[in-house]
């Protein structure tokens, strides 16, 4: 291994290109004045699309000692990581400067945790793999605090560095383990290394597990959940946006590949922890944010019930069942999308809102907003002919095929229990009485094109599956072949 | 499938069925009136060339008009079967609902809702005349439906009476009990024979007579099993005794309804079913033992109802229903000729009656209770003269239609040897004397003797317009020469010619031939009986005008058996209704409101809303709460492997 390869580089181009570019915008914030902002945060977005342009012509392999693989399923999560991160960060700029959080560090702390996201979804060791989870988290701490000046956000910015602080403890004490148990960092050389005997040690198992924890901690699955409703509720709302759409779906993409990759030999064993971890976050998921009345703290519990579903799909440990796991993932994200999109409309009077209460009479207001909420609301519900339902479909097809029939039969029972208070909120649109009809008229373009391309691929979606489901399908067979 | 006769005189109703029922209210009653009316004038011409092609030219069809359903074995499709007997009954059928169309425009002249009336009677003529040109049992038990459903909306007509409301849904509820019967013994055909097709069921009934069919852990034969599912459904629809409660109750529909769905057509339907399975019936031998005297018995306690009952219409109901018993035990000794030939002059006399008394009605302003009658017969001349003929007709007086079929089915239930025959000989004749009886009571009550109605309501007796008149002259042409002129085709020498192969009879069933050969005191009986009944009638209600009191006194309970109808009506409403409330009751308030709402969407709804309070509180905020519950998690999961991994 040389110290400089150029192999390594071409590899690895999109995240190198990826940090200069943040790097520069730094700079380039830095040096100019605060009126720029503005300048930034499209800069910020086109780097985003650069990026994004040089993952999907990436070249696919190992890099740097093998601590880094490019492959189609790196690919496509991260196409969909860059992508929701520059859905995020459209829909929040004109925001942040409505609400005079208008900080030049916002788009380039973005910028940083996407290439944190990047680097965990490309991660081949445990080494890469923290950096990586790390190189996104410390970003987050600071974007959900953001609001200095808000005790709300800095109390959810503090929860979630202590949290997470704890969660990175629980995995390096976990990694540690694995290390010690097998002698090796690399994932290609554990997995090798943890087929037969070994796997059932005491060690390995506890390590693994500690290792599961801290990422289930990332995507918020029961029982590491408990930060969620708070920080989604605490943050600036376009943070809890990002939050909802691009570290969820880095988070999986890593648990996927560390499941299916070093750990697969101990398929039995942890297939037993998702099972559970995916059951309880349904459940809760499904109950809890009934009797929600602030529309963030709902979505977080939404949030935590479509992890258990997507964790549904792992649970299956088949090719079908990571397959049904990214097309989760992929419509999820685009669903959360919307529905933040809807959220950061929510304005009244000039002034933010976020009780469900206040959605009443927005049918007759603003039918077509209403509408396009609907849609969203009913697919993540699960109604078809509509997105969330395939997704759906496909990870309950997928644990039925492994056999896994309770856990199928959980999952559809909690999404009965989930309709209602999707449906509930298209009931409070329509049918209550508004306090005060309608919000104020936004002008913010940004949102409106998030929102109406994120309804539209839910409503249409059924028309043409083939692109996701055929890219997805190639993903899957480059972890389980 | 372009016009032919017979798509004529089957759809003809369903199209004025469509056109007053969905364009009633945009094209007006009249309008309404004079399509059906035409299009049944239609219907009934084209039957009537039918008749004349088909049954005295000897040449029956069937159309196919197209496939209905076709599935694995069972293949089912629309056809119309224009044999001997199913073109016996589309000629009644159209000629009795023509004149009672007619009839109604006069009848229901100052009723709301007239279109509606008149495509409720088209449309069921059309499902009546589904059900007799049926050619398969599926598309029988479609008109079998389409007739009940009919019957249960022109009874409940007057829907804002509530006794109509109960009369009908009473009405669909017995007919149910009578449809489950049938249902099963059509599934038990399929099962028999793998087709619903009559002609395959036909052609192989004779191989089957020896098969049997497992049913509740028992073998039965399987055509007696068959047959007797059969007939089940057959004395729902034919008010036999025992699903006979909702006849007389169906009177709370408009006359015209009741001259043509509850006497003339819809209640012959049992009959007909019986004699179109004949094959089967026919090798059913213990079936047609048990409807010999279910007929007989049905005849009879009908008739002794009858001479207690008050309300005009509910006299000639119950008259009805025990000339239906009589078709039965005709049907039970393999008379079947002799019973269709009965339902032919019974349309023609019964609906006379029922339209004579609509008359009556009609010119009381509304009134039935015969008490409220008398001394008539000189305000309204014509319809008094039409109840005589109908009441010669239905007493079996010589020369008037009843007469030749009635003999007939005694004659033939006289020849047949053995106990159960002779059972329900005896007792047809006695409900001969008590029909003339009856039919004579009538008369007396209303026409004769003084009026006991107000001096308002008498005066403003009138004879009914023409429009009601006329029909009623049609249909006393039949109830006069129907038995006399069509005698010799249905039992007489040209029979066989007649029926071609549409009934069947076994060789030693021949009971029509055998009738030839009684003793003659036999074949006189129910005519003498007949006039003794009249004379008696005359004797109580015209001379000793005190006595029928004193006999009512003499002999209270069984008058008061009789006056309540043997008490079905309470038995059924004690056996049936009330447990069945009971049930329902505890069913609704505990199974359905306590177990299945309490535990299922109530209880689940709680159980979810406290689970969301609970898991909510668990959200304290503090930090260390959230740290203690991810270690706590991590512990448990480790716990559980360590215990896992050390086994």
């Amino acid at each position: 291994m040389t110290a400089f390869d150029f192999h390594d580089m071409i590899v690895a181009l999109p995240e190198v290109k990826l940090a200069a570019m943040s790097l520069a915008l730094l700079l380039l914030a830095v040096v100019s004045k605060k009126e720029n902002y503005r300048l930034v945060a499209w800069l910020a977005v086109a780097v985003l699309a650069v990026t994004g342009a040089l993952v999907a012509c990436g070249t696919h392999g190992t890099a740097f000692g093998d601590m880094f693989v490019s492959d189609a399923f790196s690919t496509y999560m991260k196409l969909v990581v860059v992508t929701g991160s520059a859905a995020s960060l459209i829909m929040a700029t004109r925001y942040l400067e409505h609400e005079k959080a208008s900080r030049i560090e916002y788009p380039v702390l973005i910028l940083f945790a996407t290439l944190g996201m990047m680097l965990m979804i490309s991660a081949n060791s445990l080494i890469s793999l923290y950096m990586g989870l790390e190189l996104q988290s410390l970003p987050l701490y600071v974007l959900a605090a953001i609001r200095r000046d808000s005790v709300r956000s800095t109390e959810a910015g503090l929860k979630y560095f202590v949290l997470g602080a704890l969660s990175s403890g629980l995995f390096l004490y976990g990694a540690s383990l694995v290390y010690g148990f097998t002698g090796s960092v690399d994932f290609t050389q554990m997995a090798g290394i943890l087929q037969g005997h070994a796997s059932t040690l005491p060690g390995i198992v506890t390590g693994m597990v500690l290792v599961l924890a801290a990422l289930a901690f990332k995507i918020s699955a029961v029982p590491f959940h408990m930060w969620a409703p708070d920080v989604y509720e605490g943050a600036p709302t376009p943070v809890t946006a990002f939050f909802a759409i691009a570290p969820k779906v880095a988070a999986i993409a890593l648990l996927t590949r560390v499941l299916t990759g070093p750990f697969w030999g101990m398929m039995q064993e942890w297939q037993q922890v998702i099972v559970v971890i995916s059951m309880a976050s349904m459940l809760l998921g499904g109950v809890a944010a009934v009797a929600q009345t602030n529309i963030k703290r709902l979505l977080a519990y939404s949030s935590i019930g479509h992890m258990g579903y997507a964790l549904v799909g792992l649970a299956a440990a088949s090719a079908a069942g990571v397959q049904a796991v990214i097309v989760y993932m992929t419509i999820y994200a685009v669903m959360s999308a919307g529905a933040f999109a809807v959220v950061l409309m929510m304005k009244k009077d000039g002034r933010m809102v976020e009780d469900i209460s206040d959605l009443a009479g927005l049918g007759k207001a603003q039918p077509l907003l209403a509408f396009a909420m609907s849609v969203l609301m009913f697919s993540m519900a699960g109604i078809p002919p509509l997105a969330g339902f395939f997704g759906k479909l496909f990870v309950f097809q997928a644990a039925v095929a492994e056999g896994l029939y309770t856990l199928a039969l959980v999952g559809v029972l909690t999404s009965v229990v989930a309709a209602f208070y999707y449906i509930r909120i298209v009931k409070v649109m329509y049918f209550d009485e508004p306090k005060k009809a309608g919000f104020d008229a936004t002008e913010d373009r940004g949102l409106k094109f998030v929102l109406a391309l994120s309804t539209f691929a839910v409503m249409f979606f059924i028309v043409m599956p083939a692109p996701v489901l055929a890219s997805a399908h190639a993903a899957a067979l480059a972890l389980i072949p | 499938m372009h016009l032919q006769l017979e798509t004529v005189a089957v759809f003809a109703p369903l199209l004025g069925g469509a056109i007053a029922g969905l364009f009633g209210k945009k094209i007006g009653d009249k309008a309404a009136n004079f399509v059906t009316c035409t299009l049944m004038l239609a219907s009934a011409g084209s039957a009537i060339a039918l008749f004349y092609d088909i049954l005295l030219k000897h040449d029956p069809r069937t159309v196919q008009l197209f496939t209905w359903i076709s599935s694995g074995a069972l293949n089912v499709s629309w056809a119309l079967r224009f044999d001997q007997l199913a073109t016996v009954m589309v000629a009644v059928v159209t000629v009795v609902s023509t004149c009672v169309h007619f009839y109604s425009i006069g009848y229901m002249a100052h009723d709301k809702a007239r279109a509606r009336f008149t495509a409720y009677l088209s449309l069921f003529t059309f499902a009546m005349l589904m059900l007799v040109t049926a050619d398969n049992l599926v598309q029988l038990f479609f008109g079998w439906e389409g007739v009940g459903l009919m019957s249960y909306l022109l009874i409940g007509f007057w829907n804002e009476k509530e006794s109509a409301n109960s009369a009908a849904i009473k009405a669909f509820v017995m007919n149910r009990i009578g449809d489950f019967g049938l249902a099963l013994g059509l599934m038990a055909t399929f099962f028999l024979f793998h087709s619903l097709d009559f002609k395959d069921i036909f052609a192989h009934a004779a191989e089957m007579q020896n098969a049997t069919i497992m049913f509740l852990g028992h073998g039965f034969g399987a055509l007696n099993l068959i047959c007797a599912l059969l007939f089940v459904g057959a004395m729902g629809k034919s008010a036999q005794l025992g699903l006979h409660t909702w006849l007389p109750d169906a009177m709370e529909g408009p006359t015209p309804v009741s001259a043509l769905i509850h006497a003339a057509t819809m209640v012959t339907a049992g009959v007909f079913m019986v004699a179109r399975m004949s094959p089967l019936y026919e090798y059913a031998v213990d079936v047609r033992m048990f409807i010999t005297i279910m007929g007989g018995l049905t005849a009879f306690i009908a008739a002794t109802i009858a001479i207690t009952q008050f309300d005009i219409k509910r006299v000639i109901a119950y008259s009805t229903m025990s000339q239906l018993g009589y078709m039965f035990f005709a049907l039970g000794v393999s008379a079947y000729s002799a019973a269709i030939f009965h339902l032919f002059t019974h349309a023609f006399f019964k609906a006379l009656l029922f339209l004579g008394s609509g008359s009556v009605i009609h010119a009381m302003g509304g009134e039935q209770d015969m008490r409220k009658m008398g001394g008539l017969y000189k305000k309204i001349p014509h319809t008094y003269v039409m109840m005589w003929i109908g009441s010669l007709a239905l007493a079996g007086i010589p020369l008037f239609a009843g007469y030749y079929s009635k003999d007939m089915i005694l004659e033939a239930d006289f020849a047949r040897m053995g106990h159960v025959a002779h059972f329900a000989w005896v007792l047809g004749v006695a409900a001969a004397f008590l029909t003339a009886f009856y039919s004579w009571r009538l008369i007396f009550m209303t026409f004769h003797g003084k009026p006991r109605a107000d001096k308002h309501t008498m005066d403003h007796v009138h004879e009914s317009p023409p429009v009601m008149l006329v029909p009623l002259y049609v249909l006393a042409t039949g109830a006069t020469f129907g038995g006399w002129a069509f005698r010799k085709f249905f039992v007489g020498r040209m029979r066989f010619k007649f029926w071609g192969k549409s009934l069947f009879v076994l060789k030693g069933d021949n009971v029509i031939s055998m009738a030839e050969h009684i003793p003659s005191w036999a074949g006189h009986a129910p005519a003498v009986v007949g006039v003794t009944g009249i004379l008696v009638a005359f004797w109580l209600y015209m001379k000793a005008t005190k006595v029928p009191g004193k006999i009512v006194k003499a002999f209270k309970p069984v008058h008061s058996l009789l006056f309540n109808k043997w008490y079905f009506d309470e038995i059924y409403h004690a056996l049936g209704v009330v447990p069945a409330f009971v049930v329902g009751r505890i069913l609704w308030k505990t199974g359905d409101g306590k177990i299945i709402d309490g535990l299922g969407p109530d209880g689940v709804a709680r159980v979810v809303a406290k689970g969301s309070r609970e898991t909510s509180k668990v959200e304290t905020g503090y930090v260390y709460h959230y740290a203690f519950a991810m270690l706590l998690g991590v512990v448990a999961f480790i716990t559980a492997y360590i215990f896992c991994v050390q086994r």
